[in-house]
């Protein structure tokens, strides 16, 4: 016994003896410090590159614009800055229409992502190994390709001379035609063209979550449902559908939000008379130089859509609960 | 439908499921018949869940058919069989309560609301989960699942209820209680239980009739005691319960005694013979532990005894098992009611010299 307790003793001897100073510090990381900094590194990250340039926008919003650099100034007294510009988007129709505009093409645009999504999620998640694997690439392959580069892609295939929209229009002029032919048919530039292009781009971020919550529900549950007398499409509607609920918030979440904000597909694609919001902010900010009422859009624009993410967060813990 | 000719409830004949290469259920034929509570007891693999899967509608036979009270279900899908299951896992919906569960199937029925919402209660009561409706499934504790899956399975008073391993997910204690609950329930409701377990006790004790399977054959079926003392083949009798068997070849037959020569065992074995064994047929003898007297003096008789000496000894409080080598090398299981305290004389102990002797009757001749 003796002799273990000795040869015990002699490596912390030995130990506290060699590094005295990088013992403490060691043993400070070994106990708390590797654990909190990890916790806090993502809250450091949002703070750096979200809190406080949210701030920032905020104090923007509240001036006023100037001839100068920045081309912003604020009161000379307390409170330094007003609401004015909130008033104003508030009253001015332009930029009503361009928040009505957006919430209107992404909510079609995720509705769609919804509908197409949910069955390519489900056969995905019913396929089996390799076949899996294959679709999942599939779905995430248009990632390796420039967004900008898709969306010329689809300039080029709706534009009026391309060969797809010839030969929609021959299609057409040949088996639908009521009233004159037509020389193309008009899609670049409307409303189709903007809720294809969301649509499109946006797929890939329905179909993920949904097939990473449908993946892993128990099939024995439909089994049961059929022992029980229900037929496929009841099975569905009973028991697929109500447990992939938390899959559709998070699709629709990672639809919705950035196709709100959307700038590059509403303006190439887009008509020039209904904007979309993130083309309004955009126009303030450099061809107007109107920082203060573009960041008061921006803030107005971030507070719509924190309530649906504050509803969707109020689901996701109802559902961690069950 | 005539009362003259009772035909069997459910009967499976020749029923074959093949996956690929793999014949999971191999000419399958079995009748089972009305109010029974039957069990299909084998190790995993056997084919016994595919069978039942069958029986379910899950699988479609490859070759052969099912019969269920004179209906053929060939190509009868899940949901339109008079069939429901309990599942291994229970597979309770978690998204609804306990109510919900239980009445699910009963929104195909020709009920009304008033009538539906009776039967769940019914059931609730049944299983005695009675305050329970509102809850979800997760809410509950395993023996509770249990008794929701039940409850949701009898809900639509199937004409045969399945059952997938009923008790493999309890605990012991709670696994005892369950199975004399279980055949409670089916005796009242008299409803024809088929359970599939690889567990020998629980196929015992719950069912009134076994049936053995091994790699897609069924090997025996009879009646727990028939089984167990009666095993047809070297194979059953080692499956259920335990044995020690001794390989050999008729000597001679003489009234209803066969006299085995079994070298292993160092000697003549003397056992009551069964049909079809002929002088010089190569057969075993199989006995079981608790047959086998053990003791320190020779026996009167001295038929069926050997000397051995006690190579191991569990110990399990209110009988013993011995592990004894005799004096050929074979090392046999002996099984025995401690029915004196421990110092008593007469008790063997560890390495003692004794004498294990069996009659004739207790042993079993098997030629298969």
């Amino acid at each position: 016994m003796a002799g273990i307790a000795a040869s015990d003793s002699v490596p912390a001897a030995r130990m506290s003896e060699e590094a005295p100073v990088g013992r403490g510090f060691r043993q400070w990381l070994d106990r708390k410090a590797w654990r909190d900094t990890i916790i806090a590194t993502p809250f450091l990250w949002l703070l750096l590159f979200f809190l406080l340039p949210f701030l920032i926008i905020f104090a923007i919003s509240l001036g006023e614009a100037t001839m100068a650099q920045p081309p912003v100034q604020f009161a000379a007294e307390w409170p330094y800055g007003s609401l004015d510009n909130y008033r104003l988007i508030a009253s001015d129709s332009l930029y009503i229409g361009g928040y009505f505009n957006s919430l209107i093409y992404a909510t079609i645009s995720t509705v769609f992502c919804l509908l197409i999504g949910y069955p390519m999620a489900l056969a995905i998640a019913r396929s089996r190994g390799s076949t899996r694997n294959l679709l999942l690439l599939l779905v995430i392959l248009p990632f390796w390709t420039s967004f900008l580069l898709r969306v010329y892609a689809w300039m080029g295939l709706l534009s009026n001379n391309s060969w797809f929209n010839q030969g929609l229009t021959w299609i057409y002029n040949h088996s639908l035609n009521f009233g004159p032919p037509l020389n193309a048919i008009p899609m670049m530039n409307t409303d189709f063209a903007v809720i294809l292009g969301i649509t499109y781009s946006y797929l890939p971020f329905m179909v993920l979550p949904l097939y990473a919550t449908l993946e892993r529900l128990d099939l024995t549950l439909n089994e049961a449902a059929m022992d029980l007398g229900s037929r496929p499409l009841e099975v569905f509607k009973d028991i697929t559908l109500p447990l992939s609920i938390p899959g559709i918030i998070a699709g629709s979440m990672l639809v919705f939000i950035p196709a709100t904000g959307e700038l590059v597909i509403p303006s190439l694609m887009g008509r020039a008379d209904s904007p979309m919001i993130g083309r309004v902010i955009n126009d303030e900010f450099s061809l107007n130089r109107d920082w203060p009422v573009a960041s008061a859009i921006a803030v107005a624009l971030l507070l719509m859509l924190v309530v649906p993410i504050m509803i969707y967060n109020h689901y996701q813990s109802r559902a961690d609960v069950t | 439908m005539s009362d003259s000719t009772p035909q069997p409830y459910v009967s499976i004949e020749r029923v074959t499921k093949r996956f690929g290469d793999f014949t999971a259920v191999d000419d399958i034929t079995l009748t089972i018949d009305r109010g029974e509570l039957f069990a299909l007891l084998g190790g995993s693999g056997c084919g016994k869940t595919t069978l039942l899967r069958m029986l379910a509608g899950f699988e479609q036979p490859t070759s052969g058919r099912i019969m269920i009270d004179g209906e053929d279900m060939s190509g009868v899908p899940p949901y339109e069989r008079p069939v429901n299951m309990m599942f291994q896992s229970y597979a309770l919906f978690p998204h609804m309560t306990v109510e919900q569960n239980i009445g699910y199937g009963l929104k195909h029925e020709p009920m009304t609301a008033a009538e539906r919402r009776a039967r769940v209660a019914e059931m609730l009561d049944l299983v005695q989960l009675v305050g329970y409706g509102g809850r979800k499934p997760h809410q509950l504790s395993g023996g509770q699942r249990q008794r929701v899956a039940l409850a949701r399975a009898l809900a639509k008073q199937p004409k045969i209820l399945l059952l997938d391993e009923p008790l493999g997910a309890l605990d012991k204690k709670l696994r005892e209680a369950t199975q004399f609950e279980l055949m409670n329930i089916q005796h009242k409701l008299g409803i024809t239980f088929i359970v599939v377990t690889h567990d020998q006790e629980e196929a015992m004790i719950l069912a009134s009739r076994i049936a053995v399977m091994d790699r897609g054959k069924i090997r025996q079926t009879g009646t727990p005691t028939n089984v167990y003392e009666f095993p047809c083949s070297r194979f059953v009798a080692d499956f259920i319960g335990s044995i020690n068997q001794f390989e050999g070849s008729v000597e001679d037959i003489e009234h209803d005694l066969a006299v085995v020569d079994a070298p292993e065992c160092g000697g003549r074995i003397v056992v009551q013979t069964v049909d079809g064994v002929a002088r010089g047929a190569q057969v075993a003898v199989a006995v079981r532990p608790e047959k086998i007297q053990i003791e320190r003096t020779r026996p009167a008789t001295s038929v069926n005894a050997f000397r051995g000496k006690v190579l191991d000894l569990g110990y399990f409080g209110k009988d013993s098992l011995y592990r004894v080598q005799l004096d050929s090398g074979a090392i046999l299981r002996v099984n025995r009611v401690n029915d004196r305290r421990a110092g008593e004389s007469e008790r063997v102990a560890w390495e003692d010299e004794v004498w294990l002797s069996f009659e004739p009757q207790a042993a079993i001749l098997l030629t298969e």
